[in-house]
């Protein structure tokens, strides 16, 4: 069975269709990376598959249930069965970390504070972060806060973790590092993977298919290897990194003259 | 004549604008207040699911005992402020007695708590919205959000009850430090002892007075709480967005408090006498 199934999903702010007409699957198991250019809509997506935002039409089924139309309650009851990992790890700077991670298990659980305790000693040892929890946010790198915002996202041991931009503002080492955990997760807990990526190397080293965005379209999606012998012509553009191509280098729609003599109204 | 219908037509069109926005503040800013409503009355069914002890009493703290010397401060500065300008407009009349009850009375009803809800707003509204705007901004209420836990039960909800509870504790702080202010001005200008002043204040006070101001105090706590909440909330756009949430949350939380003060003091003196 599908883990998550999307379709025909329609969003429209301001008149620009942000997303237009979008189909996938994703299946259990697999680490599905979701890439394309900036302003492509790949994160709009992401915030539509978490339920951050509802779209004007379409469907997004997980495990079979339409999360679209669902009421909080039953959106929580979702959402507890999956992780995500935010941009910048999005810890809540008032707790420490052994705080943070101890967060969702504290909320959703009844757990004895010891076993949540070891709990996340463990889910910090799997992220190599052993002897953390008493440090706060602000004392950590960004490549150690978004080990701590992993360790947080599966406290729970969740089916499901959604990664946005995991590479992010890192050194290639820490990217490779925190790539290397992504890929360790997914094959030791069996989790369903869905990163949300414009880094070639790490999605080409993390991935089972990717999916390519552009203007709110899934224009190709395939193997790595698929991809990289892509023919359509966005697809070779963003892989090569072309200045010039289907993705014009200036954006512009009006003729060079009557924009130039034009004059603003306001 | 064309750049005059052109401006018109910008002026109706801000105009939209402007209303299309107030009304879109209006109606979430009810939703939250709706939210608060029902995550209260399910927390009378089961509060332990619903209110965390230790988040209330933190912010308590926070917000109730850290405001203590400002509050001290401002009330007995205006407690002697206010006696100091009476006893000089009664002197015309002999009746420089009255210092006591006038500030008093004064201060309960209304002044305590005034002058309470007026250095909360700008120390307590301000730091829920820059705290929120900030989380807001740092992606740490989606997080909330995506974890299946509910930023207006978990942020919202603590600050709320917190404030409920302290405001009228800080009224009535208020309330005994301008007394004390009033009785340092009438024991050095007209010699009163002590005792005397007391005597003074109480025979003037009715328990109404006092009353009458605490209402108004929980009133002004829910005010400023929720400002600032929903300021926090709707924060957009950085460092920016952050610093004019917080301007909002003061600006319109005293404009609120002073016209909710100005609505019960009509209530109780002309409606409920």
């Amino acid at each position: 069975m599908n883990m998550i199934e999307i379709k025909n999903l329609i969003k429209t702010y301001d008149n620009r269709r942000v997303l237009d007409d979008i189909n996938l699957s994703i299946k259990q198991g697999e680490t599905m990376v979701i890439m394309g250019g900036s302003g492509c809509g790949k994160s709009t997506l992401l915030r539509h598959i978490i339920s951050l935002a509802r779209p004007d039409s379409g469907q997004i089924l997980i495990k079979g249930q339409d999360i679209t139309v669902m009421n909080e309650a039953r959106l929580v009851e979702v959402r507890k069965r999956f992780g995500m990992l935010f941009q910048s790890g999005a810890l809540l700077n008032s707790l420490t970390v052994g705080e943070n991670v101890a967060l969702p298990l504290v909320e959703h659980t009844k757990l004895d504070r010891k076993i949540i305790s070891i709990i996340v000693k463990m889910k910090l040892e799997l992220v190599g972060l052993t002897g953390f929890e008493n440090l706060m946010p602000s004392q950590l790198s960004g490549g150690m806060k978004k080990r701590v915002g992993l360790a947080r996202a599966i406290a729970m041991d969740p089916e499901l973790v959604f990664y946005d931009e995991p590479g992010a503002g890192l050194d290639p080492i820490t990217t490779a590092v925190v790539d290397k955990l992504i890929m360790d997760l997914t094959k030791k807990l069996g989790i369903t993977s869905i990163v949300v990526t414009h880094e070639m190397k790490s999605a080409f080293r993390i991935a089972d298919r990717i999916a390519v965005l552009y203007k709110g379209k899934v224009v190709d999606i395939g193997t790595p290897e698929y991809i990289r012998n892509s023919k359509h012509p966005y697809v070779n553009q963003f892989i090569n990194g072309a200045p010039d191509g289907p993705e014009p280098l200036r954006r512009s729609k009006d003729d060079y003259l009557s924009r130039l003599t034009s004059f603003d109204e306001d | 004549m064309t750049w005059q219908n052109n401006s018109f037509g910008s002026a109706i069109k801000k105009l939209s604008e402007v209303v299309n926005s107030t009304l879109y503040h209006v109606t979430s800013f009810a939703l939250l207040n709706w939210q608060v409503i029902k995550l209260m009355s399910i927390g009378l069914v089961k509060p332990g699911k619903i209110f965390k002890r230790r988040h209330i009493f933190e912010q308590m703290f926070l917000m109730g005992v850290q405001s203590i010397p400002i509050v001290a401060v401002t009330s007995l500065f205006l407690g002697m402020t206010l006696a100091m300008l009476t006893t000089y407009t009664l002197a015309d009349f002999g009746a420089e007695v009255w210092v006591a009850g006038l500030v008093g009375v004064g201060f309960t009803r209304e002044l305590g708590p005034l002058i309470t809800a007026i250095v909360v707003a700008g120390r307590v509204g301000a730091s829920i919205s820059a705290e929120l705007g900030t989380m807001t901004v740092s992606e740490e209420i989606d997080a909330l959000d995506t974890m299946g836990i509910n930023p207006v039960r978990y942020l919202v909800l603590p600050r709320f009850i917190a404030l409920l509870i302290m405001m009228p504790c800080l009224a009535i702080l208020s309330d005994y430090l301008g007394i004390i202010g009033g009785y340092l001005i009438s024991a050095m200008k007209l010699d009163m002892s002590f005792a005397y002043y007391k005597d003074l204040t109480i025979e003037a006070l009715k328990l109404k007075d006092v009353f009458t101001g605490l209402i108004k105090s929980v009133s002004f706590a829910v005010i400023i709480s929720m400002i600032g909440c929903y300021q926090g909330l709707i924060v957009s756009g950085g460092a920016e967005g952050v610093g004019q949430g917080t301007t909002k949350s003061v600006v319109n939380s005293l404009i609120f408090v002073i016209a909710a003060d100005s609505f019960f003091t009509a209530l109780f003196t002309y409606v409920i006498v």
